[in-house]
C-alpha cells in the first residue's frame, strides 16, 4: 500500500533521515520506533507532505506522492496525528469533525452549496459515530482548547479518521496518557484495524507498540537499523544497544 | 435630525470596509489592501453615474465585482507570502492603487462643466443621489440595506461550514491542510468575498461624499479597515459595527468638543478598550 524507497531528509548538514526504505502492507499496523531525533517524526511529516524530500520516493498505492499537496494526500487517504496536539481551539468538538470531512466521497456526495454552505446538518450521523467512537458526545459543544489532554488526543484521533483514511499516520499517539488511556487506545487501534484502516504507529510506550504492531522498524540516526516482528525486534542486539538498552 | 442622518451613514459605510477586513482577518491574513478595493469600487462606480448615466445599483454591483477581480488577482501572488511579508506587499499594492488614482484623469464635457476623475484635484460631483432628489434619510437607509445584507451573509457564513473551515486555516495552517482543506482556496475565497464587500462600500462612499480623491484612500484608511474587526474581536459580525460606533459615534463625535485633545484621547481610549476587552469589544473572555 504504501512503500518508502531510499527516502532521505536533509536539514542542512544534519541527515534526519538516510536512505529509509520501509513497505506497509494494507491492512497492517507497522510501528515505527527509535530514540529521540532518529527520523520517526520526519518521516511521518515526508509522507503527509509537510516536508519536501530531499531524495527517494514515496509511493501510495501506485501513485508517487512527490508533488502531491498536503491536502490532496488527505483525499488520496492519508490522514494523520500529531506528535503536539494541534486541533482548532477556538472551534468546538463538533466543528473539529466538521471541517475535517474532506474524503473524496464527502466531496462527490455533496454539491458546493450543501458541502461548504450546508447548514449543521450535513455528516451529522458520521460525526456521531465518530463521536461515539471517542467517547466524546457529551463535549461535542465545548470548545476544542478546553478539553482535558485526553481528550484532546481523542479528538485529534477522531479528526484524523473523520475523512475515511485509507492510511492513517499516529505520531506518539501514547505521549502524556495513563495506563487506562494507554490501554484505551489500544483497543481503538485495533477497533481501527478490524474496520480495515493500514496504521502506521510511531511510539515511545512499547506496551503499546509491540502489542498491537504486526511489524516493527527501528530507526536511529535516520537509517534503518532492524525490522521485524516484536518478538525478533526486541531480541535485536542492535536494537537493544541503540534503543531499548539493558539486559 | 440631518446630523444623525449623517453619522448614520458614516457608520454604515465603516462597517462595510471593517467587515471586508473581517473575513479576511478569520483566515489569520492582515491585509492592508482593503482601502485600495475601497478605492477601486469608488471610482468605478462613481464613474458610472456619472459619466454613463446609470443607475446606482447596478454602478454598486460593477464597482463590487471590480473589487472581488482584483482581490481574487491580488491575493493569488500575495497569500503566497505570511504575516509581516504580507502586511507589507498588501500596503504596497494599497499604495498603488492610491497613486494610480493620483495620476487618473478621464473627464468628458457635461452639460457645459467637464467631469469625471482628475488627478490630484480627485473626482467631484458624484451627485446621483441629489440628482434624483433623495434624502438624506433615505440615502442612510440605502447604505443599511448593504450593511445589514452584508452582515447577514456574513453570519449565515459564520454558521456554515464554511465558516469553521475560514476560522481553522486562521487557527492553525498546518493542521487545516493535513485534514484536507486547501489553504489557497480558502483564503482566496475569503479575499475575493472581502473584496467584493469593500467594492461595494467605496461605491456607496462616493456617492454619498460625492467628492472623492486619491488622498480618501491612505493607508489610515487600511489601516482603521482592520483596526474594526480587531478591536470589535473575530467572533461575530457584531463585533466589528460595536468598534465602528465606538470609533466614529463615540470617539470621532462625542468627543470633538474637546478639540485639539480629542487626538490625544483617541489613542488612549482605543488603547484602555484593548487592554479591558483584549479579544475584543465582542469577543470572549479568557482563553
Amino acid at each position: 500500500m504504501l512503500e518508502l524507497k531510499a527516502l532521505s531528509r536533509y536539514f542542512g548538514g544534519v541527515r534526519a533521515l538516510d536512505g529509509l526504505d520501509l513497505t506497509v502492507n494494507e491492512g497492517e499496523i507497522v510501528g515505527l520506533i527509535g530514540p529521540n531525533g532518529s527520523g520517526k517524526s520526519t518521516t511521518v511529516n515526508l509522507i503527509a507532505g509537510l516536508l519536501p524530500l530531499t531524495a527517494g520516493e514515496i509511493v501510495f498505492r501506485k501513485q508517487p506522492l512527490r508533488d502531491v499537496p498536503v491536502h490532496r494526500r488527505l483525499q488520496l487517504g492519508i490522514a494523520r496525528t500529531f506528535q503536539n496536539i494541534r486541533l482548532f481551539g477556538q472551534l468546538s468538538v463538533w466543528q473539529n469533525l466538521w471541517v475535517a470531512q474532506n474524503s473524496p466521497e464527502d466531496r462527490s456526495r455533496r454539491g458546493f452549496f450543501s458541502r461548504w454552505l450546508g447548514g449543521q446538518t450535513r455528516g451529522r450521523e458520521e460525526i456521531a459515530q465518530l463521536l461515539e467512537f471517542s467517547a466524546l458526545g457529551h463535549k461535542q459543544n465545548e470548545l476544542a482548547a478546553n478539553l482535558s489532554f485526553g481528550e484532546q488526543r481523542r479528538l485529534e484521533l477522531a479528526r484524523a479518521l473523520a475523512a475515511r483514511p485509507k492510511l492513517l499516520l499516529l505520531d506518539e499517539p501514547a505521549a502524556g496518557m495513563n495506563a487506562e488511556e494507554i490501554g484505551q487506545l489500544r483497543q481503538r487501534i485495533v477497533d481501527l484495524r478490524a474496520k480495515g484502516i493500514t496504521i502506521v504507529l510511531i511510539e515511545h510506550v512499547m506496551e503499546l507498540v509491540m502489542g498491537v504492531a504486526d511489524r516493527i522498524a527501528v530507526l536511529n540516526f535516520g537509517q534503518k537499523i532492524a525490522e521485524g516482528t516484536p518478538a525478533q525486534v526486541q531480541s535485536d542486539p542492535a536494537v537493544k544497544k541503540a534503543y531499548l538498552g539493558g539486559s | 435630525m440631518d446630523f444623525y442622518f449623517g453619522l448614520a451613514q458614516t457608520v454604515g459605510i465603516h462597517t462595510l470596509l471593517g467587515l471586508s477586513a473581517y473575513i479576511v482577518l478569520l483566515t489569520g491574513q492582515v491585509s492592508l489592501a482593503q482601502a485600495a478595493f475601497f478605492a477601486i469600487g469608488a471610482y468605478s462606480a462613481g464613474m458610472l453615474t456619472v459619466l454613463a448615466g446609470w443607475h446606482v445599483v447596478p454602478a454598486l454591483g460593477v464597482g463590487s465585482m471590480l473589487g472581488a477581480v482584483t482581490a481574487c488577482a491580488v491575493g493569488f501572488p500575495a497569500l503566497r507570502v505570511k504575516g509581516l511579508m504580507l502586511v507589507v506587499a498588501t500596503l504596497a499594492f494599497g499604495e498603488g492603487v492610491r497613486l494610480f488614482f493620483f495620476n487618473f484623469d478621464y473627464q468628458v464635457a457635461k452639460g457645459g462643466i467637464r467631469v469625471g476623475p482628475l488627478g490630484g484635484e480627485g473626482f467631484r460631483q458624484i451627485r446621483f443621489f441629489q440628482e434624483h432628489g433623495w434624502t438624506t434619510g433615505e440615502v442612510m437607509l440605502f447604505i443599511w440595506v448593504f450593511v445589514i445584507a452584508v452582515m447577514a451573509l456574513l453570519w449565515w457564513f459564520d454558521r456554515s461550514r464554511y465558516g469553521a473551515v475560514l476560522r481553522s486555516v486562521g487557527e492553525d495552517e498546518v493542521a487545516a491542510q493535513s485534514v484536507g482543506i486547501n489553504l489557497t482556496a480558502v483564503k482566496l475565497s475569503a479575499m475575493t468575498v472581502g473584496g467584493a464587500i469593500a467594492g461595494a462600500g467605496g461605491g456607496l462612499y462616493a456617492h454619498y461624499t460625492t467628492h472623492i480623491e486619491h488622498a480618501n484612500f491612505n493607508v489610515l484608511l487600511a489601516t482603521f479597515a482592520i483596526a474594526y474587526p480587531i478591536v470589535g474581536g473575530l467572533r461575530t459580525v457584531f463585533g466589528t459595527l460595536a468598534a465602528v460606533i465606538f470609533v466614529q459615534a463615540f470617539l470621532v463625535e462625542g468627543l470633538r468638543f474637546l478639540g485639539d485633545w480629542r487626538n490625544l484621547l483617541f489613542g488612549a481610549l482605543i488603547i484602555l478598550a484593548m487592554n479591558l476587552r483584549p479579544h475584543g469589544l465582542f469577543g470572549r473572555h479568557g482563553a
